[in-house]
């Protein structure tokens, strides 16, 4: 591949000129909702307010960032757009996904769902911070190994997902299927699953991801 | 998104005086279904109060015998406490039957409580809604309404509270701890903090405006079997079709609270008294004056079929 910056560049402006789009066709269908009225549609229904910045500084795998940002911007948006650690995935946007899965202060979040400046000071790990190439994580050498994606799409957030999965059955976290909740969590076959639900892999890619997190988790396949 | 202002508060009077002094504001929290409505502008806030730095992280004993749960505490630290598991196994299970781990880990105890329904028409700012625009109509009666309420709704909306948390709190005769903007504070018993939809199913809680959750506390332990069953279309990560939140003491006595039934958790006095005559019998009184529509019928028979594996697990000790 030539340069493999530039092609991600371009298809990121296609996509952000396929969401805008989407953006404003949606507009005239919102406003005909909250005016049912024919004859009153041309009202605006309520006027744009000017944009509001906020300062937040963000600890991200490691290196300090102080940034000015819109109080709108999301942690992923961030992290994508202002700091260019495109690893992590927008998927839906909207916490159903998965894909924008990243560590903050020691647990995983969607980073979708939160504002940036709500996490001032936050120690936030991404998927380039759990490991680079050459160097890799033992999660991302065991997605690898046992080919646990297909597009890939999903993966960085897959893999955020499992390294805490991991961290929080060893700190005995319970989940829906702890038969008791007041023994330690296994960790079985049922238990990764069940708390991988937050991550969802489009092309299917489930039992080898499944497999991957047992083999680092050094649990039996029962 | 519509732009906002945003404030981070230090003390809950501070965020409830600066609730009642700023129009158009909410307060935030976790965030998890606010800003997913913000960026959908069904929720339209000029200004966002931050209420995540008050100190109400904390699940403290009271002095009579119960805990009291700060409003902030995460619901995966509320689901994960010892305290929690051991003596108030139902909230565990309901929690960690909601949602992902993900959002588990940035929802709060008092905005679980205030999470707003998934009825697919509130969402989708095309069609009419009553809770989203009061006076609209509500497009899920005659619409897709299979998920929707067979109890204590209303011609207005027919949409069910969405939490499981919340189940598990009414069946637990939780109390809402409270902070208004003149600094007074008041418990709310849970079974009269939300509202039917009636002809306001907008107004969904009897919080008045300004008021801050600051706690949810629970009586002492109620002993007995513990058991959250929560019937959904897939295994994990999806609302409720139906749950059943039961405790049941050695003797068979107990109680019983629905969700994914109604517009809020559903529980009905006296109910519970008829727990010796087995689950149809519960259920006769729980959903007395059931209006399922023609799509959701299946969810009367499933409340008695769930009821009913709960009982008999909870006979085989």
């Amino acid at each position: 591949m030539d340069d493999p910056i530039e092609t991600n560049i371009a298809r990121r402006n296609v996509l952000k000129t396929g969401a805008l789009a989407a953006t404003a066709s949606a507009v005239p269908l919102s406003a005909m909702a909250q005016t049912p009225n024919a004859g009153t549609a041309a009202t605006p229904a309520v006027p744009a307010s000017a944009p509001v910045t906020s300062k937040v500084t963000l600890r991200v795998n490691g290196k300090q960032h102080a940034l000015t940002v819109d109080t709108r911007t999301s942690l992923l948006d961030v992290l994508r757009e202002n700091l260019h650690l495109t690893g992590t995935k927008k998927g839906c946007d909207q916490g159903q996904c998965g894909a924008c899965t990243i560590i903050v202060d020691g647990r995983r979040i969607n980073s979708c769902l939160s504002l940036a400046i709500m996490h001032d000071g936050a120690e936030v790990t991404t998927i380039e911070g759990l490991g680079q190439p050459g160097k890799l994580h033992p999660m991302q050498a065991a997605f690898v190994k046992h080919d646990g994606y297909q597009c890939g799409y999903c993966t960085p957030g897959q893999i955020c997902s499992a390294v805490s999965v991991i961290d929080e059955i060893r700190k005995g976290m319970p989940s829906h299927v702890t038969a008791d909740l007041n023994q330690k969590p296994l960790l079985s076959i049922d238990e990764i699953r069940e708390r991988m639900s937050g991550n969802i892999c489009r092309c299917g890619a489930y039992s080898n991801i499944v497999d991957a997190i047992t083999e680092v988790a050094g649990g039996n396949k029962a | 998104m519509r732009a906002f202002t945003y404030q981070r508060v230090s003390t809950p009077a501070e965020a409830a005086q600066a609730a009642a002094r700023t129009p158009n504001s909410r307060f935030i929290a976790g965030g998890t279904n606010l800003l997913d409505l913000m960026k959908l502008e069904i929720e339209t806030p000029a200004h966002l109060i931050d209420v995540n730095h008050l100190g109400l992280d904390k699940i403290e004993p009271t002095k009579e015998g119960g805990l009291r749960i700060g409003a902030q505490v995460l619901n995966v630290d509320l689901a994960s406490d010892a305290r929690i598991r051991r003596d108030y196994a139902v909230l565990s299970r309901a929690l960690l039957a909601g949602a992902s781990a993900q959002l588990r880990n940035k929802a709060t105890t008092a905005g679980n409580l205030l999470q707003r329904t998934r009825c697919p028409y509130f969402y989708d700012t095309a069609q009419p809604c009553n809770k989203r625009v009061p006076g609209s109509g509500c497009s899920a009666i005659g619409g897709y309404n299979r998920n929707h309420a067979i109890v204590g709704h209303s011609e207005a909306c027919i949409a069910t509270h969405p939490s499981d948390m919340a189940v598990a709190m009414q069946l637990l005769d939780a109390g809402v701890e409270t902070v208004k903007p003149d600094g007074s504070t008041r418990v709310i018993p849970i079974a009269d903090f939300y509202r039917l939809p009636g002809n306001t199913p907008h107004i969904e809680n009897n919080l008045t405006a300004g008021e801050l959750i600051t706690a949810v506390t629970l009586p002492r332990p109620l002993g007995g079997r513990h058991f959250y069953r929560k019937v959904r279309d897939r295994a994990s990560y999806a609302f409720a079709l139906v749950s059943v939140a039961a405790v049941v003491q050695p003797d068979g006595s107990g109680r019983v609270a629905l969700g994914g039934v109604a517009h809020k958790p559903w529980r009905v006095p006296g109910a519970d008294s008829s727990m010796a005559g087995g689950a149809n019998a519960v259920v006769e009184r729980l959903l007395a004056g059931a209006k399922p529509t023609a799509q959701n019928a299946f969810k009367v028979t499933l409340v008695q079929r769930t009821l009913a594996s709960v009982l008999a697990e909870a006979k085989k000790g």
